[in-house]
Formats: C-alpha cells, sequence, structure tokens
C-alpha cells in the first residue's frame, strides 16, 4: 500500500521505523509501570517483582523454552485470526476450536497407539486440522447461508466444544484406570510415546513451535502470493466492491473462518502431543488452552494482523504470561493480579497503535 | 507506516532479545541450600492449586491446612510458598518446576489434572519431594520414587451426610449440585446418595450438574430448581456451591457442606459438613521426608485417621437420635462393617 | 417421568427461574446494544459486570446500605465504559482486542480487590422480592411474573424504555446516525464522538448494574469470577437480538427459560447426559437465530472508527 514510502528509505527513516515498530514494547512498560504502583499498594517491591519477571520468561534455557512453548498456541490460533480478519471475520471462537482439535486428536492417537511416530504423528495432526476447521466451518456456514453473526456462534460454539469435552473425558476417552482405581479424574491415559512430537532441545520445547513458525510463512504466502489470498483479502477490505467484481463475499467469509478454525484446531492437537501427551479438563476450556483462543486474538493484533509479524507479538505475550507467574511465585502475590496486569498490557498496546498510525498518514502525507 | 519494514524490524528485535536474554543467565538457578546458617533450615513446602486459597472449598482446604503446620511447628521450622489460581496446567507445570527448582522439600500438586505434568518434573528433581493429589497413582510403576499421592476419601463423609439428610428430610426429597460428575466431585456424590438411600430407600435423590466448577448464578438456580422439585434438603460440591447455600438460606431449606467448613455463609441452615484436614498426611508425609524417605506412598484422608471430619454446626441443632446414628455410621465405616461403593 | 416434565410446577418453575435468570443479561445486552448501535463493539462486558458486582458487594456489606451498593456498581460501571470509549473513540483502538483488555482487567482486578478486602466468601441481605398486592397472590401468574425484586422488574423496564430512546427520541436518531453513517451524521453537526462516548457510558453503567443485580439481588455473594462469562453470551444475545431492545429480550428469555429447563430435566431424571443438557441453551440460540434470522443489517460502521476527513 505504501510502496512510494517504503523506496528511496535512508539511515535516518530506518531508525524512525526501528523507532515506532516498537510502541507495543513500550506501551507494554508503560502498563508495567502502572502495575508497579499497585504493586507498591500490594507491598511489594517492583524491582524485585519485575526482575523476577524478566528472569523467569527469558533468564535460563528453561525458562526460554516456557516462553516459546507458552506462545505456540498463540502464533496458531492468532494466525487464524489474521486470515480471519483479513476475510472481514471475527473469530472468537479460537478456544473451542483448540479444544475440538485437541479431542480430535486424541481420540485418533488413543485408538492407533500401535502405528510408528512417522505415520501417527501427521494424522493426529491432520484430523485436529480438520476438527478445527469443522468447528470454524460450522460457524462459516450459518454465516454465509444462515446470516448467523459469527461472534454469537463462535461464543455459543466455545462453550459447546467444552461440555463435548467434558463428556468424551469423564466418558468413552477417560482412562481405564482411573475407572479401575475408583478416582475417576477426567482424562484419558497417556499417549504411546510414539505420537511424543521431537524436542528440539533438552527442555519442554517441541517441534510443535517450528511448526507454527513454518505455518506462518506458509500463510503469508497464501494471503499475499495466491489468488484465493487476495480475494480473502479483498472480502475483508471491501465487501461492496469484492461483490461488484464477481467474488462470492459469503463464500469467502467462510473460507476464512474454516481456514482459521482448522489452524486454532491444529494448534490444539500441537497441544496434546506436544506437551501434554494427553487430554484432560478441568471443567473449563482455559485449563487446557490457556486462555490461547483469547490471547491469540490479542498477538495476532500486536502482530498488526501480519502473520509473521504474529511471530514476536506471540512470542512477547508468551513472554509476559510466563514471566509474569514467576513473579507470582517471587513475591507472592494472588495471581489475580498478573490477570489484571495481563488486562493493561492488552489496553495500552493496543491504545499507543494510534501513535504509529499517526505518524504512517504523516508519512504518507510527506511522500 | 510501512507495515512490512515494521514487522521485519520487530522480528529482528525479537531476536536478538532472545539472544541476548538468554546466555546473561546461563545456569538454572542454583539451590538455596547454600545457607551457611546454623540453626537447622526450615521445612520449605510449596503448593500449587487450581483455585483460590479463599474458595471455601477444596483449594481452601489445603491452604487451611498448611497454614495449620505452621502454626504448629514455628514459622522458624516450617515455610510454606503458594500459587493459587493455577487452573492453567501448563502454568501450573512450570510453577512446580520452579519450586522445585529453588529447592523446597516438599513440592505439592494440589490438583489432580496436574499429573501428567509432574510425571515428567518428577524424575528431574531427585532429592525434591512431590505430591500429588487427589489420585492414588505414585508412577512407582514408572521407576519414580519421589512423589507422594493423596486423596479425600470423601464417599465415606458423603455417606454419613447423606445419612443424616435422610433423617432431617421430612419430604424425602433431596437435591444435589454438583459440577461435573468426575473425580472427587463424584465420590461424594456417589457416597451421600448411597447414605441416603440405605437409611431411606423410598427417599428421591436428584442430582444436577451444572458442567462448571465456578458458575454461581446456575448453581443458585439449580438449588431453586431442586427447591421447586420438592427437597428441603440440599447438598453440593465445588467452589459454585455459594450460591446454592444463598437460596438454601433465603428459602430456609437445610444445606450440607463438604471440602470446608460452610457454616459462616448460613448459620441457620447449615446443618454438618465434611471437612478435608490434610495435616494428617502432611505431617505423616514431613516425616518420611524428614527420614529420607521421598515418596513412593499413597495416603488418603478418611474418617477413620480423622483426615475427614463431619463438623457440625453449632447453630442448628441435630436431634440426638440423629447424632447418635451419624456417630454409629461413622463407626461402621471406620471398622469396616458398612463399606460405601461408588458405581 | 415426562409427564412430570409437563407439570405446572415445572412450567412455573421454568418460567420463574427463567426470568430471574433473564436479568443479568437483560441489562448487559441492552447496554451493549446501545453502544452497538452507534458503532461501537465492546467485548469487556464481562470484566465491566464482574467490577460492578465486586463493587456494589462490598458497598452493602461495609454500609448495609443496598441503594448506595447499585449507586457505586452504576459509577464503577460507567468509569469503565467511560475508559472503553477513550481508547476506541479517541485513542480509535481495535475495539475487539481494547475490550478483551478490559476484561482481564476486571477479572483480575474484581478479583485482588475481594482478596484484599474482604479476604473470603461473605454473603449480604440483596434487595427482597416485592410484593404486588392482588397481583403476587394470582395463582400461576403471580409467582412468575410477579414475585421478584426491584432489579428484575428495573431490567425489563429497561426493554420499552431503550426502545423508546433510540427509535422515539432526538437522540435515539443521533445515535443511530453515528452507527450506520457518522460522516453524514458529522455533516449534520451531530458530535460523532460525543454521542459514542454517551452510549458507552451508560452501556457500562448498565454492565455494572447487571454485576449488581447477581451480588446484591439475586445470588447476594460475590466470589472470583462470579459472572463466568455471562458477558460474553450478553455480547451474542445483541447479534442475536439483531441490535434491538425487544430481540435483546427474547434472545435472553430464550437463553434463559432453556437454561432453566435443563436444570429441570436433570432433576426429573431424563436419561440424558448432563453434559449434553447443559449444552441446550447454547445449541438452541444458534438453532434458533438459524431459523428466524432475517437479513437484519448491522449498523454499518460499526468496530470502525470514525476521524473527520476520512474516507
Amino acid at each position: 500500500m505504501h510502496k512510494g514510502v517504503a523506496r528511496g528509505t535512508r539511515f535516518r527513516p530506518f531508525i524512525g521505523s526501528l523507532f515506532w515498530a516498537l510502541t507495543p514494547l513500550y506501551a507494554t512498560v508503560l502498563a508495567l509501570l502502572v502495575g508497579a504502583v499497585m504493586l507498591l499498594l500490594l507491598g511489594v517491591n517492583p524491582l524485585q517483582a519485575y526482575s523476577a519477571m524478566v528472569s523467569g520468561a527469558f533468564g535460563s534455557s528453561n525458562a526460554l523454552a516456557d516462553t516459546l512453548v507458552k506462545a505456540t498456541p498463540l502464533l496458531f490460533v492468532g494466525l487464524g485470526i489474521c486470515i480471519a480478519f483479513r476475510g472481514g471475520v471475527l473469530n472468537i471462537g479460537g478456544e473451542g476450536q483448540l479444544v475440538a482439535g485437541a479431542v480430535a486428536a486424541t481420540a485418533v492417537a488413543l485408538s492407533l497407539s500401535h502405528w510408528p511416530g512417522w505415520a501417527i504423528i501427521p494424522l493426529c495432526l491432520t484430523v485436529g486440522f480438520l476438527a478445527g476447521a469443522i468447528w470454524g466451518g460450522i460457524a462459516g456456514v450459518l454465516k454465509a447461508y444462515l446470516n448467523v453473526n459469527e461472534i454469537l456462534s463462535t461464543i455459543m460454539l466455545n462453550m459447546i466444544a467444552v461440555q463435548g469435552m467434558n463428556f468424551l473425558l469423564r466418558g468413552p476417552l477417560m482412562d481405564p484406570m482411573q475407572v479401575e482405581a475408583g478416582s475417576f479424574i477426567p482424562q484419558t491415559a497417556r499417549f504411546s510415546v510414539t505420537t511424543d512430537l521431537p524436542r528440539l532441545v533438552p527442555t519442554r520445547l517441541h517441534a510443535g513451535t517450528a511448526l507454527a513458525v513454518l505455518l506462518a510463512v506458509l500463510v503469508y504466502i497464501f494471503l499475499w502470493r495466491t489468488t484465493i489470498g487476495y480475494r480473502i483479502r479483498a472480502v475483508g477490505l471491501n465487501p461492496d466492491a469484492s461483490r461488484a467484481a464477481g467474488i462470492n463475499v459469503e463464500r469467502y467469509m467462510m473460507l476464512s473462518l474454516i481456514l482459521g478454525g482448522a489452524l486454532a484446531g491444529l494448534g490444539g492437537a500441537v497441544q496434546v502431543l506436544g506437551l501434554h501427551h494427553r487430554m484432560f479438563t478441568d471443567g473449563s476450556a482455559t485449563g487446557f488452552t490457556g486462555g490461547a483462543g483469547f490471547n491469540g486474538i490479542v498477538a495476532a493484533l500486536f502482530g498488526k494482523l501480519h502473520p509473521l509479524g504474529t511471530i514476536p507479538a506471540s512470542i512477547l505475550f508468551g513472554a509476559l504470561i510466563v514471566g509474569a507467574n514467576q513473579m507470582q511465585r517471587a513475591v507472592q502475590v494472588p495471581s489475580s493480579f498478573i490477570t489484571a496486569l495481563n488486562g493493561l498490557v492488552v489496553v495500552f498496546v493496543v491504545g499507543s497503535d494510534i501513535l504509529s498510525r499517526r505518524r504512517a498518514r504523516r508519512a504518507v502525507g510527506q511522500a | 507506516m510501512d507495515t512490512k519494514r515494521g514487522i521485519l524490524l520487530l522480528m529482528v528485535f525479537a531476536t536478538l532479545f532472545l539472544l541476548v536474554g538468554c546466555p546473561s543467565a546461563p545456569s538454572p538457578t542454583p539451590m538455596p541450600t547454600a545457607t551457611p546458617t546454623t540453626p537447622p533450615k526450615p521445612f520449605r513446602v510449596a503448593v500449587v492449586m487450581p483455585s483460590a486459597i479463599n474458595d471455601l472449598a477444596f483449594s481452601q482446604s489445603m491452604y487451611d491446612a498448611l497454614v495449620a503446620i505452621q502454626n504448629k511447628m514455628g514459622k522458624d521450622k516450617f515455610e510454606f510458598a503458594y500459587s493459587d489460581g493455577m487452573f492453567v496446567v501448563d502454568d501450573a507445570a512450570a510453577a512446580i518446576r520452579d519450586y522445585a527448582t529453588k529447592g523446597y522439600d516438599l513440592v505439592i500438586a494440589h490438583g489432580s489434572q496436574y499429573g501428567s505434568s509432574l510425571v515428567e518434573i518428577a524424575p528431574d528433581f531427585p532429592n525434591t519431594s512431590f505430591a500429588w493429589g487427589t489420585t492414588v497413582d505414585t508412577f512407582t510403576d514408572k521407576g519414580i520414587n519421589n512423589v507422594f499421592a493423596y486423596e479425600a476419601r470423601s464417599e465415606q463423609g458423603g455417606y454419613v451426610l447423606g445419612v443424616i439428610a435422610a433423617k432431617l428430610s421430612k419430604s424425602g426429597v433431596i437435591g444435589v449440585i454438583g459440577p461435573i460428575e468426575t473425580g472427587d466431585a463424584k465420590l461424594y456424590v456417589d457416597g451421600f446418595r448411597a447414605g441416603v438411600l440405605a437409611t431411606n430407600p423410598d427417599a428421591q435423590v436428584n442430582v444436577n450438574w451444572t458442567g462448571s466448577f465456578s458458575d454461581v448464578a446456575l448453581a443458585s438456580e439449580a438449588a431453586q430448581t431442586h427447591i421447586n422439585a420438592g427437597a428441603d434438603t440440599l447438598t453440593g460440591t465445588a467452589q459454585m456451591v455459594v450460591g446454592a447455600i444463598g437460596v438454601a438460606k433465603e428459602k430456609g431449606v437445610l444445606w450440607f457442606g463438604t471440602q470446608s467448613d460452610q457454616a459462616s455463609l448460613a448459620p441457620n441452615i447449615v446443618v454438618a459438613c465434611q471437612v478435608y484436614d490434610w495435616t494428617v498426611v502432611l505431617d505423616e508425609m514431613i516425616n518420611l521426608i524428614k527420614g529420607g524417605t521421598r515418596g513412593g506412598k499413597a495416603f488418603a484422608i478418611t474418617l477413620a485417621n480423622k483426615g475427614l471430619t463431619i463438623k457440625y454446626n453449632p447453630g442448628y441443632t441435630v436431634p440426638d437420635d440423629v447424632k447418635s446414628l451419624a456417630s454409629e455410621t461413622i463407626q461402621g465405616i471406620v471398622d469396616g462393617s458398612i463399606s460405601v461403593k461408588v458405581e | 417421568m415426562i409427564a412430570q416434565l409437563f407439570s405446572l410446577t415445572t412450567l412455573i418453575g421454568v418460567l420463574t427461574a427463567g426470568i430471574r435468570l433473564a436479568t443479568p443479561y437483560l441489562y448487559a445486552t441492552i447496554g451493549e446494544t446501545l453502544g452497538q448501535r452507534s458503532g461501537l463493539v465492546n467485548l469487556g462486558v464481562d470484566g465491566i459486570m464482574l467490577m460492578g458486582a465486586y463493587a456494589a458487594f462490598f458497598v452493602t456489606f461495609k454500609t448495609g446500605n443496598l441503594v448506595l451498593g447499585l449507586l457505586v456498581a452504576t459509577m464503577v460501571g460507567g468509569l469503565l465504559g467511560l475508559v472503553m470509549a477513550f481508547f476506541s473513540v479517541t485513542l480509535r483502538a481495535e475495539q475487539g482486542i481494547t475490550g478483551i483488555g478490559v476484561y482481564l482487567f476486571g477479572l483480575g482486578m474484581s478479583n485482588l480487590l475481594f482478596r484484599k478486602t474482604l479476604g473470603t466468601v461473605e454473603t449480604v441481605s440483596g434487595f427482597p422480592p416485592i410484593h404486588i398486592p392482588f397481583l403476587s397472590d394470582i395463582p400461576v401468574l403471580g409467582p412468575i411474573f410477579f414475585s421478584h425484586n426491584i432489579l428484575v422488574y428495573g431490567a425489563f423496564a429497561l426493554v420499552p424504555v431503550s426502545w423508546f430512546l433510540l427509535n422515539k427520541t432526538t437522540l435515539g436518531l443521533k445515535i443511530r446516525a453515528v452507527g450506520d453513517n457518522p460522516k453524514a451524521a458529522d455533516s449534520l453537526g451531530v458530535s460523532v464522538a460525543g454521542v459514542r462516548y454517551f452510549t458507552e457510558i451508560v452501556g457500562g453503567m448498565l454492565e455494572g448494574i447487571a454485576g449488581a443485580s447477581l451480588s446484591i439481588a439475586l445470588l447476594n455473594v460475590f466470589q472470583e469470577n462470579l459472572t463466568s462469562g455471562m458477558g460474553f453470551i450478553a455480547v451474542a444475545l445483541v447479534y442475536f437480538g439483531g441490535w434491538r431492545s425487544v430481540g435483546a429480550l427474547a434472545g435472553a428469555i430464550l437463553f434463559s427459560m432453556v437454561n432453566a429447563l435443563q436444570l429441570w430435566l436433570q432433576v426429573i431424571g431424563i436419561r440424558i447426559p448432563p453434559d449434553f443438557a447443559i449444552m441446550m441453551p447454547y445449541v438452541l440460540t444458534i438453532v434458533v437465530l438459524a431459523f428466524t434470522a432475517q437479513r437484519v443489517r448491522a449498523p454499518a460502521a460499526l468496530s470502525k472508527p470514525f476521524e473527520r476527513g476520512e474516507g
């Protein structure tokens, strides 16, 4: 869009754009300053708290791995959000789609436990992808053919997915050992080790993270280098003009919901195969997803709805969550403080966006 | 702004951030065992819990036990740290690992959903003891010997409360409110139902599952539904039952609680609560750890070891014959003449 | 068993419960509808409800004054509405995301304050049911419609009031104009920002009252995450209602009654797994909308920030 600006940039504008590209970071720091006041009110030394936060997110190879592991589902969901948002639909069904993908992958992993890894892992991932596609697709079909708003349907589908998960985990999929021991914990047996995603280094970091990064590149190519991707973006930018140009707007909105769901579903499958190696429930989706269905939306927006931008944004957000939890342990504040701080960061970052946009407009004006 | 360039720069920066962050603190935090103090160092416990320490239910029962032990042993001999609200399992896993790294003597994973994380963490810290509840699995079959397991035989107290409820209910209709039909909640509800039916085979026990541990409004509405269906006695489990207790109070129907003492919420209608007292198992674990045993043993709080107690609300007078029947029932469960079956 | 389902007791139970449960949804949904009619999406409803619920409970617990509690909850809600408006209107931030931030903030903050100021679950005596002479004594209808507390009646009174405001007043005309075509409204001298600030603050107030209706009228307790996601359902119901007050009423009643019905199904002992019973209100809301959804047009400028001189 602003190609004219990019052309002929010299050193000073480079520093300038570096400065402005980092506005989310300044906003985060500002939010943490507000958090520092709250910490003082709680009788906690903010310096001690925040140094624990930084070392908790980046301070050791384990911490770093935890950050990346936390960022992984955010990236999967965030990539789906990039497609959906670009296609003009607001998919807030990430939670349900993660669950759908995870449960489907779980069912396959448990029933084909004798298969070798090279066959079972791709199969589980595919099944998770498809389950997410179906879960997102329900919202897509409802929107395209029955005029049911996707915000409503995805909120409801989240709840439906959770109840479906609860039913399966306390029934057909429950670990037989739980029934035998009489403890009835709603979780499956551990999957066969053949289904474990390879670990990258001796930490919790698994191949799913690499897969997510690879997908980010693919989604970028899809959105900017293919006709379908172009049409999805066209529909999102201007549905009326797209319709006039002969694009079936409803069908492309449906497609973007399907793809968004599929990526989240794949993320769910990666979570069970790479991290938990079994499925469990605490009655809600969050126990399993960690709220990635919502935080992924935030990550995508932080990344300016660009698949590649979503990568650092997910890492930033993952680091924030992991570091904040470390801070909770170091200074023993209630975990609800972390949730509130998280909210502050989101609000500040999204609010700071105006600064970079203002500058962008000035730049356009000069050009 | 040139979005693409901006994003590229953001990525470069993130990479730098990671590269710089990594080597600046290369080794895991050293164990704080190096403190060269002469007095015996305190016994240090860390606990990771799914809900809040003031939930009047599962997490609070553990928090209260740790406070009680600290009061008994003294702050200089017993320290504990907690992370509550850790319902996100991978956050809990990180917390467990972190506490182990910090050299706590005992790290308690107070949630059955934490098991799969613990089985991965425990082997990395052979000198740390872990405890996992509620479960019976100590992972000894996996070659792990530093994990204790603990559970609450909540069906036992449930049975006793069921007996009392059957005696006190005039309509013979009793309502039960639970979260999802699994684990501790299922054991309690099954035990309660068995107790009611053993005492009054004609009684009707209606059960409502709300599908959530936190939906207070739905729990409250479930209580209304039970009362409309003729129930004059209610019980329920999980933290959302505070909503149901409110309805019971307003309508003047009897309430039986479990996990923590809930009498303070409705002093006139709470009859009795099954209270979890984890100090029984924690004391034993601490002694074993001090003696060099780090795990491999499964504990249970039961009526027999007084980890489960039936606490009557002093504000509500239970007839003596019912009380003595309850004591007989407790005795029967303790000596094995009554066995509480769960389906 | 099935016969029991169609008995009078069940019918009265379901309808009464439906009306009670619909109360918080009505306040929150109508509040959100106001905002959306002027072009603002607020996904932070649940967070605002939680803050309202906490504020109302805390004030009532400390002073025993229910009206004061309600007032403070309204103010807290309005304040958070103002924050939403500042970010959405003045800073033109992406509204869906601001809402998620406000939700997280409200969820964490309400619980943090609860921990620090109350420490443990307490109860208050909330707004009592109002006995209306004659009306409350009518058999069947009396208990269903006339056995409730003031906030329940208030929620239902809000439906015609908000309808009148949106459709019969100049202000309503301005709100709709700003939501549909802010550029035209602006050229006619309507302050787009002013109208949007107004709807968001009033919407926040109503969402605060929605929270208060839980903590000091219906449940009379406060606990961590008291709303348990009700605010999100309320947002969904705005779409169900097609941005109209009456539609919001229909959605809230449908959702709540099916929820009450599924509780009855379980109590009566119909042999379906409880998980499927619990799913019912969510499934039926979608299904009903799928069959009834007209081509309702959303406010054209919904979620689009407005700036003078922009195309």
